[in-house]
This record gives C-alpha cells, sequence and structure tokens, in this order.
C-alpha cells in the first residue's frame, strides 16, 4: 500500500511510489502549485516532483497530493503550507517506509510569503524589509494580520 | 570584559540590543556587587544611550498594558510643573533627541523639542523637507541608522503605516512614533487620556466622539485605550464617517451610536475632530454635512457643569471659536499636557 493511500483511494491512485522524500497529502483542491510557491519549489529546482489535482478523497471530497523526491523538507517549511492547506498532511519516506506522519499547524508568524495589499503599508516600499503577518486561526479559518499595517487577511491565496 | 563589550557593539548591530537588554536587567540590581566604578560609569552611559526605562521604543497604543499607562500619566504629572517652567530640571542633560519628520506637523514636533529642552536636552532637527530630499536618496533603515549614531532618541514622523515599528527594528537607540499614516500616534492618546484624568474624569467616564470617526486615527486608538478605564463610548458622526463595524466588534468597550443632544447632558467628556474635505466626493455635500457638526455655545447648553471639551487640534470650523470662552473647553490646555506626557515618555526611554 502506498505511504499515502486509504483503502477507498486505492483504486484512484495517480501518483506513483516514492523512495525517499516528502510526500504532502490532502491539499485543499487546486492548491498543489501555490503549495509548491510556498516551499520554494519552481523553475529552476532540482527535485522531481509529482502533482496529483482534484483526485477522489474519502475525507475531503476531492483533494490535491505532491510527492517531491529526494527532498526533506524542515517542520517549519512544510508548516507554512497550512496558510492554504490546513488539513495537509505530511508523510516523510525513507527507503519506501513512510518514517514520520503529521499534520501541518499554521505557524505563528510567517516572513516574505504574504504580500500585504495595503498600499500605505511600509512593507511595500523599496525599503530592506520582509513582509511579517502573524497568524492565528478564527474558527477554522487561517487569518493572517500584517505585523506593520494591521491589516486583516482571510483568503490568504489570493495573497500569496 | 568592557573591551570585548566595546567591540560587540560596534559590530553586532541587532544583536547587541539585544545583549544591552540583558546587562540593562542583569546591571539595574547587582550593578555594585560585581563590577568595578568605572566599569559600572561604562555599562551606565551604554544603558542610558539604548533605553532603561519600562519600554524600549513607543510605537504604538496597543502595546501598552492598562498600568503602562496608568503609569505614564503618573510621571507625567510630576513633570508637569517642570513642562510649565515653574521648575527646572537637568535630567537629560547631555542627551539629544532627533525629531525625523517626513512629513509636515510643526506642533507635534514643537511639543517634542519643548519636552526634551525641559528636561536640559538638547534637539536636533530633520524638517519635512529635508526629508524628502533624503528620501529621495536613502531608504529609512539607513537614515534611521546614521541618526542613531548622532542621538539617544529619535522622533519619527512618516506617511507610510508601520514606519516607526521598521524603523525601531532597525534603529540602536529608542524610537518613539510620532505619527505613521492612518497607523499609530501614541502621544497623542496618551495626552488625551491626560487630560481627562486631570480635567474631567478617565476611569468610568462618560465619553462622546464626534465628527469624522471613519478615518480618524485618533479616534481609533482612543477608543481601544478608553475601553481599558471602563468608559461608556458615545459615537456621533455623519453616516458616511461612521466608525467602522469591524473595529466595533474588535473593541471590547461598551459603544454606541447617538446624536449630542441625547447625550450632551450626562457625558464628562465631548472630543471633537474633524471633518476632512478629501473624504467627500463634492464641495456641496462637504460643506452641508460638515456644516451641521459644527459645535456652537447652543448645543452646549444642557451640559453638565463640568462637562470638557477637546479636540487634536488644530481645528477648521468644527468648534465654533465663541465655545472657546466657555467653562467647558480644554482643547489648549490639552496640547499643553502633549509636553508632560512627552516628557515622561523620553524620561522613561532615556533613564532620566
Ligand atoms: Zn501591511
Amino acid at each position: 500500500m502506498s505511504e499515502f493511500e486509504t483503502k477507498s483511494d486505492r483504486k484512484h491512485l495517480v501518483v506513483s511510489k516514492i523512495k525517499n522524500g516528502t510526500v504532502i497529502d490532502h491539499i485543499s483542491p487546486g492548491m498543489s502549485p501555490l503549495v509548491l510557491k510556498i516551499l520554494g519549489i519552481g523553475p529552476g529546482s532540482k527535485e522531481a516532483v509529482s502533482m496529483a489535482m482534484n483526485v477522489h478523497s474519502s475525507k475531503m471530497g476531492k483533494k490535491d497530493i505532491l510527492k517531491v523526491e529526494g527532498k526533506f523538507i524542515s517542520d517549519e517549511e512544510l508548516n507554512k503550507i497550512a496558510l492554504i492547506a490546513p488539513e495537509a498532511t505530511i508523510n516523510l519516506v525513507e527507503d519506501f517506509e513512510i518514517t514520520r506522519k503529521f499534520r501541518v499547524e499554521p505557524p505563528e508568524v510567517v516572513e516574505n510569503i504574504i504580500k500585504c495589499p495595503n498600499q500605505h503599508c511600509i512593507s511595500n516600499s523599496n525599503e530592506p524589509i520582509k513582509s511579517r503577518f502573524r497568524i492565528f486561526t478564527d474558527g477554522r479559518k487561517v487569518v493572517a494580520k500584517c505585523d506593520y499595517c494591521g491589516k486583516k487577511l482571510y483568503n490568504l491565496q489570493d495573497y500569496i | 570584559m568592557l573591551l570585548s563589550f566595546r567591540i560587540s557593539l560596534r559590530n553586532l548591530k541587532f544583536f547587541e540590543v539585544e545583549i544591552v537588554f540583558v546587562i540593562k536587567i542583569i546591571c539595574k540590581n547587582h550593578l555594585e556587587k560585581f563590577i568595578s566604578l568605572q566599569s559600572q560609569k561604562y555599562l551606565m552611559s551604554i544603558l542610558k544611550k539604548r533605553g532603561v526605562g519600562r519600554f524600549r521604543h513607543l510605537i504604538s497604543i496597543d502595546e501598552l498594558t492598562k498600568e503602562d499607562i496608568v503609569y505614564i500619566l503618573r510621571l507625567a504629572e510630576k513633570f508637569e510643573p517642570i513642562a510649565r517652567g515653574e521648575k527646572a530640571s537637568k535630567a537629560l542633560e547631555g542627551m539629544i533627541l532627533a525629531n525625523l519628520f517626513f512629513e509636515p506637523s510643526t506642533r507635534t514636533r514643537m511639543s517634542f523639542e519643548a519636552a526634551m529642552k525641559r528636561l536640559g536636552g538638547d534637539v536636533i532637527n530633520m524638517t519635512a523637507q529635508e526629508a524628502s530630499s533624503v528620501a529621495k536618496g536613502e531608504t529609512l533603515a539607513d537614515t534611521i541608522r546614521v541618526v542613531g549614531n548622532y542621538a539617544d532618541v529619535i522622533v519619527l514622523r512618516h506617511p507610510l503605516i508601520g514606519a516607526a515599528k521598521f524603523a525601531a527594528e532597525n534603529s540602536i537607540v529608542p524610537v518613539v512614533n510620532a505619527g505613521d499614516g492612518a497607523g499609530q500616534h501614541p502621544t497623542q492618546t496618551l495626552l488625551d487620556l491626560y487630560t481627562m484624568e486631570k480635567e474631567a474624569k478617565l476611569e468610568g467616564s462618560k465619553v462622546a466622539l464626534m465628527g469624522d470617526l471613519k478615518y480618524s486615527r485618533t479616534v481609533h486608538s482612543l477608543i481601544k485605550a478608553l475601553a481599558l478605564f471602563n468608559t461608556k463610548i458615545f459615537l456621533i458622526s455623519p453616516a458616511m464617517l461612521r466608525l467602522p463595524e469591524e473595529f466595533i466588534e474588535e473593541v471590547d468597550a461598551d459603544i454606541s451610536e447617538v446624536e449630542l443632544e441625547d447625550v450632551i447632558d450626562e457625558i464628562d467628556v465631548l472630543y471633537v475632530t474633524r471633518i476632512q474635505k478629501e473624504r467627500f466626493p463634492d464641495e456641496e455635500e462637504y460643506r452641508r454635512v460638515a456644516g451641521s457638526y459644527v459645535l456652537t455655545p447652543e448645543l452646549l447648553k444642557n451640559a453638565k457643569e463640568g462637562m470638557i471639551i477637546m479636540h487634536p487640534l488644530p481645528r477648521v470650523n468644527e468648534i465654533a471659536t465663541d465655545v472657546d470662552g466657555t467653562r467647558h473647553a480644554r482643547y489648549f490646555e490639552q496640547a499643553f499636557y502633549g509636553v508632560p506626557i512627552r516628557m515622561a515618555i523620553l524620561s522613561e526611554l532615556l533613564g532620566g
């Protein structure tokens, strides 16, 4: 059985097993390209990545899955995924075995990921400055608040 | 040991501030026990430079607790005779305050200048005009680093929100926010609270806020602070300048929207703010709306004896000049109270 595969998922399995690396499962459907962006994987990256979008999930209806071959991503990096995919689960795979499994938790603070939409905010000036947002949850929603201007953002995928 | 401190102070720009902060805490309590007199003097000179009080910077009223605020108000009271010129002080002798004003605000700048000079300190200024030419060639971060080498404290006014916080992150000396765009202006809020306490009452008072409640940073900060003092807050404004719903939900305070005549006989404070022309689509609309929010002696007929009228100044015409002579007008006293409040802040930041 694959490391993320559940009984009901088995027949829908669309991405192959990896030997070593990180599997990100239960990504909110359609969010996997943004997840890659958050992880800094894009043009020029060397990792082998397989992506499945909008596959069936017994738990979520639809979900995305990402497999990053040959790369172990730090928990700190992985937790940033919770900004846009709070349900995401992480499987770390070594030699085809899952060595660790956990659910992402939104970090308290994120730097340089979210762009503040407030044009009068110092983080949008030409200063040597990183955007910085405090993250909290409002019910099930992940909310980000700009540390510089106090602007609150709800649909974080629009600002990444 | 001293040598190594010197080196670290020169080289470790940001880390250094943390080190000094820790040393500060240790030294305040145990200085005599461990270090020679000469070393003590040297360390104290560093500490003085880096801030020894309750705060390292003053950026936002939100970062102060009620206890902090009460502490500052008590300190301001102590400084009042000096602020009035009845007593002299050399508490901050040998220290320099740098005013960095990236937009003009003569009143605030002069008030800080008066506060620093009344405490025996000195002031250097970068005017808005100079600042705008600096801003073209240099980042705020660089300006702050450079000026931090000339002065013991920086007072910053800047058009962008969050500028003061960013400046503090880049500064080796304390930074006081003297207004960052639509953001914060904590000394204004503190002097407003102080005025209420001195001239009417603060704890448990009934305060009506009138005018532009939507865009006024003064009003927003004041409401947050008043919420700490169990005040009952009344809002009086044109429909299009109402306090944002989101803001009301966020603040844990007793807030209601009213008309002035409904509450004039029960309020302790009437805080009036300017209605700005830029907020209106056309001149006609502005005149009509602003005209119906002009305070006249007639409207004050039923006011309580001790009710006071406040205004952050400068006013345009929202308070008729014949209100100035009534027993209620306090806006000029309010402007004066900015001096002892700023003395309290500077002395706290500089350990005077
Ligand atoms: Zn912002």
